[in-house]
């Protein structure tokens, strides 16, 4: 437990803060990488996932892209890439890029996917164009599932940014790689507190943010088949995913 | 190429290593995850409490995790304990919201009917619900395999990454045929455990077709309130 004590001691001394390699510039450091790369992917994945999810073309491409990314090892790709590219932001923030896509392009896609066709219908039969189809209703009802995937996909860029300490200078991944390299453990528990500590709070906010966005009525996403307390008439009705027995 | 075959004893020795330090959290976070989904599918505030508690381990990035392990465990740094155990919970947290929908997902008429024709409730949970969650499990479960098996090459910066050697050993010599190896023998093994997986499924749940729900896991765990795409460094 010594360990934790001088790693908070550590974060609590405001001189480890200052300077080009204190705890302030990496966190910065951090949060930059992490806020361009899901700035880039967003411009990439929502668009795209807009047009799937509206369209309903593509599924399966959507599902094959994220099945494929989950199967390849971040750390990997993250050096290949610099291996070859160099070591630069630009690389740096294009592998980055693309591991969001995958998840955020799945939360545009699964959001509008999850709203209701009734409404839909319903928007264009009272003579809605498209384009407000997609803006007034699937949109605002997707909202909290498409909040979802920025959530995943944040996650992903900030806990592999934090491998990115081992090629890059910047950002808190720095703290643990150094640790680890000198035998300083203090220090790499300085990293992983850090890095940890960021993701709960970057996270807690989106979460909050999600919240926010749901409109009432469907902050839970789609209607989940309920346990408890529906009349036996309402079940008759329902559709429940598995089929046999 | 060569380089493969002149150091084939290295590649298959990591190989073994990175399956077996994989596999043994895909079996512990299935294991816990059963008996947990299904008390969190019974009881509403132990759901909330076990999807908060593993969501918020889950968002702990790998590399800080496996780092503190040492310290929380008192186990040595390069002990296998480390990674293992980091990764079943990583594992649980992945399986545990498929579990608790799984056991959800099966209609309460059906259980009621297995009740009013006399099964006891231990009973009923093995020949029922059980293998009427079985198919959403396995989908879930499929997804936690391939997860794992990537995750596992992060702790090579802790000495532990099993093929994950091939990333940093690589980008040291600045050889980058050793980390595409490394990539493609890791992508084996998640399709080698994949197939493994699907195999064990047909065996054991026969009358297993794909149904919207099983295609859909795999999508679905990258969504929701804690769910994050597997593959996270």
């Amino acid at each position: 437990m010594n360990f934790f004590a001088d790693a908070f001691a550590f974060i609590l001394d405001p001189a480890n803060w200052a300077g080009d390699n204190g705890i302030g510039q990496r966190l910065l450091d951090h949060l930059r990488y992490t806020g361009l790369a899901v700035g880039f992917a967003a411009v990439i994945a929502v668009p795209l996932g807009l047009l799937i999810g509206h369209t309903g073309r593509g599924r399966s491409f959507v599902i094959i892209l994220t099945s494929a990314a989950r199967a390849l090892p971040t750390f990997g790709f993250l050096l290949f890439i610099v291996l070859l590219a160099g070591l630069g932001l630009a690389p740096l923030i294009f592998v980055l890029v693309v591991l969001a896509i995958p998840p955020l392009l799945a939360g545009v896609y699964a959001g509008l996917e999850s709203v209701d066709r009734v409404p839909i219908d319903a928007a264009r039969a009272i003579g809605l164009s498209e384009w407000q189809i997609l803006g007034r209703v699937e949109l605002p009802l997707g909202f909290p599932l498409l909040i979802g995937g920025l959530r995943s996909a944040t996650l992903q860029v900030i806990a592999t940014a934090t491998i990115a300490g081992y090629v890059a200078q910047g950002g808190l991944g720095r703290f643990l790689i150094e640790g680890l390299a000198r035998r300083e453990f203090t220090l790499a528990i300085v990293g992983a507190i850090l890095v940890a500590v960021l993701a709960l709070v970057v996270d807690g906010l989106l979460a909050i943010v999600q919240k926010l966005v749901s409109p009432r009525g469907v902050s839970r996403g789609p209607a989940r088949p309920r346990t408890r307390s529906v009349p036996p008439t309402r079940q008759l009705g329902r559709r429940t995913p598995i089929t046999e027995g | 190429m060569t380089w493969l075959l002149n150091n084939l004893g290295l590649v298959l020795g990591l190989t073994a290593d990175h399956a077996r330090l994989s596999a043994i959290p895909i079996v512990v976070g299935f294991a816990a995850s059963i008996p947990l989904g299904w008390f969190a599918s019974r009881f509403p505030v132990a759901r909330a409490i076990l999807l908060t508690v593993f969501g918020i381990l889950f968002t702990i990035p790998s590399l800080a995790l496996f780092v503190a392990m040492p310290l929380i465990l008192g186990t040595k740094i390069l002990s296998d304990i480390n990674v293992i155990v980091a990764l079943s919970i990583y594992a649980i947290a992945m399986m545990l919201r498929g579990a608790v929908d799984a056991f959800t997902s099966v209609s309460r008429d059906v259980l009621q009917s297995a009740t009013a024709v006399g099964f006891a409730s231990w009973t009923r949970f093995w020949t029922v619900q059980l293998p009427l969650a079985g198919p959403v499990l396995l989908a879930n479960l499929r997804v936690v395999s391939v997860s794992t098996v990537s995750l596992l090459s992060v702790a090579a910066l802790i000495g532990k990454g099993g093929l994950g050697y091939l990333f940093t050993n690589g980008y040291q010599r600045a050889f980058p045929d050793e980390i595409v190896i490394g990539i493609v023998f890791t992508l084996l093994i998640a399709l080698v455990f994949d197939l493994i997986l699907v195999g064990i499924g047909r065996l054991v749940l026969p009358w297993n077709r794909r149904t919207k729900a099983t295609r859909d896991a795999g999508l679905a765990s990258f969504l929701g309130s804690f769910r994050r795409a597997g593959a996270s460094a």
